[in-house]
């Protein structure tokens, strides 16, 4: 199973160890994992703002990337929904029909594709509070969500239940969004801090030690709030702590 | 101050700045009402309590999930046969004895209502919550011409009062403190200025209003739903305060907007299970009226609105918006709506349902409305008739976008966002950008010369390397480029 | 053109294309359980209703303390309690403002929601309902329906010109979600359990 790894922009640039936690994670699989160089961006930023038409390009390219895979996958359910479900600013030809389809958030690669038992390296002694991305949750459905009524599931909780320690505590708000909505952060940007801040009081009063998501966009909004804010909770990647991380 | 007042003095804030035609700046507003912090506090409380006391609702009730889709079909059926509902409830309102209009729009609206009133000689109305009294700016109009119009629900009273429009569409003063309500009933109905408690204030309006009502010459009602094999309206209220208008004058008006008439009374009861429970976590309103014509020496009178409705009809990715049944229930769950105040939006609609529906009014002045959302979905899964709310939020944005309605500096970051972003060299190259505090922020956040990310947020710490670099170093073997 | 004739020109032309059927809407009503009346009582009094339960053999015995509390007229329009003032020919729907207390009785009940429905032949005036400061309702518990479904079948809903659902007393919370008794209309809702 040949698999392309997509690294999100921000996480590029910003953590890229939640990268190599990604990578490491799906290497530890057997799978032949690749990471295309010339890959930019899903296209996200500009279709969230309506600009479908500059967002063409961008499309085609990551098209071009990632057509040669079985897989697609990427720590970011973000992104995912934007390829997934959004992607129809580029001609839909068969490679791009065939890279939509075959793309995948890591936490539902892991759980649906994979059908992962366990994680016998993964220990994280602490306190977690679990914060789902809203194009994850809603869109993705990778988790069944308090507005609609349904038997609870939770693939992130399905996954992190096998990691030895860790102790899930739940939120007021465990729907909230945090404010982050990709662009809106900056152009909205009084309510997207005042939304995130919030969640990182709800986050703090919870007695969570870290705050975990698959989506590095949420957390870099949250982490940010949360050090502004003042509180001392953590946050991390859900790939590093699968990938075994202690702390 | 007596011990009756609850000593807090942060005046209200106001919502969005009016310019004529000019785009309406929802952000400055919300900056305003999250300025002020204990309504907004109370404000986002209220309504995640009403949120949660709807989730407990749905958990009563197994097949909640399947009447939302009955709803969503018998609406979406209604509105595809449309021509033929509004016919049949027509011509069965007509046999009950009930006078039927017609309005292209609202002003259409407002000049047949005069003209009713008019012939019975009629100078006081008083009349019930009606959004679409709303959109044709209804009490203005009577005012011009001599019509005193009371508004009796008491949120709606209080807005009246103070001259605001409804914040939302079935609380309508929900941004408002008691201390705030004590100031308006004060200055307008001459209460005890120190006394906010909210037992007095409701007692006040209540003692207020009840002449009014008695000596009233005509009543007006909104309607919920139509039914088309009845001819009857379907009004629902907790204050009874619809029926006190409808049954005491001798002459009974409704407003009533084309895209209500549901087929059959079967129909009925899965919208009437979902209404309150949705908008306010109860199993009904407490007052739920059929009105199937007019009463015994009364006359009845239905003036049906379309007001943009066909118009929208037409709109391939919107028209499932007119299934709306004014809820309420995506306002409650917004959390860009509870944090921003539903005046901030300068709108007849606020929240949700707002952003897709205000625009079909008018694309220019409410273009920023739709950027009013972080798409995060909660609205899409409250909704009782299931419309895909933060998709036409998104579709809502390519329309604006494609017909230049976006400002030009959003529109032009984009394009060399694109461009950059297309081309893995330029990306490449703009990374990172040397001696910026900036430099480490991803590149749709970067075009932007003020560091908005900044204002409310920690910048996070550089890392040595990027991802690319690391794999560059690791997995140099496995190199695998494309050709641009 | 008329403004009518514009508006259904206006919808055919921009009428959605598809196959848009109409559903069937079931009942819902599988498992109703025998005895309707813990159901309606529990959701009566959620609502802010009262049920009113005979005391001494007495079923008006409620309403004759709540008459000693509340000097005032008592409007009765059922058989079996006599009020102190009746409707004349000439009476205004506005006259009944006055009214303490009004006795009416109700079509059938709804369990699900804890409903009394009253109609225009049941109200003989509409206000009764609205203008009194507090309501007694006679309910034949035999005419209790599971849900609103099953609601709707009754054929108060075909005749007549008014029919409505009361839910316990008029109520709002318009100020700081405040729950108020008595908004606008009757402070009280009282059911009294009685054949009928």
């Amino acid at each position: 199973m040949k698999v392309g790894l997509f690294v999100p922009c921000y996480v590029d640039m910003l953590h890229p160890e939640v990268g190599v936690a990604t990578l490491e994670l799906l290497e530890r699989f057997g799978l032949d994992v690749e990471y295309p160089q010339d890959q930019t961006c899903c296209g996200q930023p500009m279709v969230n703002t309506g600009c479908e038409k500059e967002a063409a390009a961008t499309e085609a390219l990551f098209v071009r990337n990632f057509e040669q895979y079985d897989y697609v996958v990427m720590p970011s359910g973000s992104c995912t929904n934007q390829v997934r479900n959004n992607m129809t600013a580029v001609e839909q030809t068969d490679a791009v029909k065939h890279v939509r389809s075959r793309t995948y958030e890591l936490v539902e690669f892991l759980h649906d594709v994979l059908k992962v038992e366990e994680f016998p390296w993964a220990e994280f002694p602490h306190k977690v509070a679990l914060h789902n991305n809203c194009n994850t949750l809603r869109n993705l459905r990778i988790a069944s969500m308090t507005e609609r009524r349904e038997e609870f599931f939770s693939k992130p909780i399905d996954l992190l239940s096998k990691v030895r320690g860790l102790e899930i505590v739940k939120l007021s708000r465990p729907d909230e969004c945090c404010g982050f909505g990709g662009t809106f952060s900056v152009f909205e940007e009084g309510i997207s801090a005042k939304m995130g801040h919030d969640k990182a009081m709800d986050q703090q009063a919870s007695g969570a030690q870290y705050v975990t998501s698959s989506d590095g966009s949420c957390l870099l909004h949250q982490e940010g709030c949360a050090r502004r804010a003042g509180t001392d909770v953590k946050y991390i990647h859900i790939a590093q702590i699968l990938n075994g991380a202690r702390a | 101050m007596t011990e009756k007042a609850s000593g807090i003095t942060e005046p209200q804030p106001r919502g969005a700045v009016i310019r004529g035609n000019h785009p309406v700046d929802q952000s400055e507003a919300a900056g305003r009402f999250m300025a002020a912090p204990i309504h907004q506090k109370m404000h986002d409380a209220r309504l995640w309590d009403l949120r949660q006391k709807r989730d407990a609702e749905m958990h009563i009730i197994p097949e909640w999930e399947d009447l939302r889709q009955l709803a969503s079909d018998i609406k979406q059926h209604t509105l595809t046969h449309l021509d033929q509902y509004l016919e049949q409830f027509e011509t069965n309102a007509k046999v009950n004895g009930i006078h039927v209009h017609w309005a292209k729009d609202g002003q259409e609206h407002n000049s047949i209502v005069l003209e009713i009133l008019k012939k019975h000689g009629a100078k006081k109305l008083i009349k019930s919550k009606s959004m679409l009294t709303e959109e044709c700016d209804f009490r203005h109009s009577m005012a011009e011409n001599g019509i005193s119009v009371i508004e009796t629900d008491l949120g709606e009273r209080i807005q009246q009062l103070d001259g605001e429009m409804p914040s939302h569409v079935v609380v309508p003063a929900v941004h408002k403190l008691r201390s705030d309500v004590a100031q308006v009933f004060s200055k307008t109905l001459g209460t005890d200025p120190d006394n906010d408690d909210v037992h007095y204030l409701t007692e006040q309006q209540r003692e207020t209003t009840r002449p009014l009502i008695l000596d009233a010459d005509a009543g007006m009602t909104g309607c919920n739903f139509a039914v088309a094999e009845t001819g009857t309206v379907v009004v629902c209220t907790n204050e009874g305060n619809a029926d006190l208008s409808a049954n005491t004058p001798p002459l009974h008006i409704v407003s009533m907007g084309i895209e209500k008439v549901i087929p059959r009374l079967d129909d009925l009861p899965v919208f009437v299970r979902m209404l309150s429970r949705s908008a306010l976590g109860s199993p009904i309103t407490q007052y739920t009226s059929h009105f199937r014509g007019p009463r015994k020496g009364g006359e009845m009178h239905i003036v049906l609105v379309d007001n943009g409705r066909t118009t929208r009809l037409g709109m391939e990715k919107f028209w499932t918006s007119l299934k709306c049944i004014r809820c309420g229930a995506c306002m409650n769950t917004c959390p860009v709506f509870r944090r921003s105040g539903g005046l901030s939006y300068g709108a007849t609609y606020a929240g949700p349902i707002g952003l897709i529906l205000d625009p079909t009014f008018n694309k220019h002045k409410y273009r920023n409305l739709p950027f009013a959302s972080t798409m995060n979905g909660s609205c899409t899964n409250v909704c009782p008739v299931k419309i895909n709310i933060h998709e036409q939020i998104a579709d809502w944005r390519k329309e604006l976008a494609s017909v230049g309605e976006i400002p030009f500096a959003k529109k032009a970051m984009m394009k060399a966002a694109g461009e950059i972003l297309a081309s893995p060299k330029l990306y490449r190259a703009g990374l990172p950008l040397a001696n910026s505090t900036l430099r480490h922020l991803p590149r749709f956040m970067l075009y932007n010369r003020l560091n908005t990310w900044g204002r409310g947020r920690e910048m996070p710490h550089a890392p040595r390397e990027t991802f690319h670099q690391w794999y560059a170093r690791n997995r140099a073997g496995k190199k695998k480029d494309v050709s641009e | 053109m008329s403004s009518r004739d514009a508006i259904f020109e206006a919808i055919r032309r921009n009428r959605p294309a598809g196959d848009f059927p109409h559903p069937v809407v079931p009942l819902f009503d599988d498992a109703p359980p025998q005895d309707l009346r813990p159901q309606f009582i529990q959701t009566l009094q959620r609502m802010g209703g009262k049920l009113s339960e005979p005391r001494n053999g007495d079923p008006f015995a409620d309403l004759k303390d709540m008459q000693a509390q509340n000097p005032g007229k008592i409007l009765s329009v059922v058989p079996e309690f006599q009020g102190d003032t009746s409707l004349e020919d000439n009476t205004l729907p506005a006259d009944l403002a006055d009214v303490e207390i009004g006795v009416v009785r109700a079509a059938f009940g709804v369990a699900e929601t804890g409903s009394v429905c009253f109609t225009d032949r049941l109200l003989k005036i509409n206000t009764l309902g609205y203008l009194p400061q507090h309501l007694f309702v006679l309910l034949d518990p035999a005419k209790i329906v599971f849900n609103l479904h099953n609601a709707y079948k009754q054929p108060e809903f075909r005749e007549g010109h008014y029919a409505v659902f009361h839910t316990g007393p008029s109520a709002t919370a318009d100020i700081e979600g405040v729950l108020i008794r008595g908004a606008q209309g009757v402070r009280s809702l009282n059911v009294i359990f009685m054949p009928g």
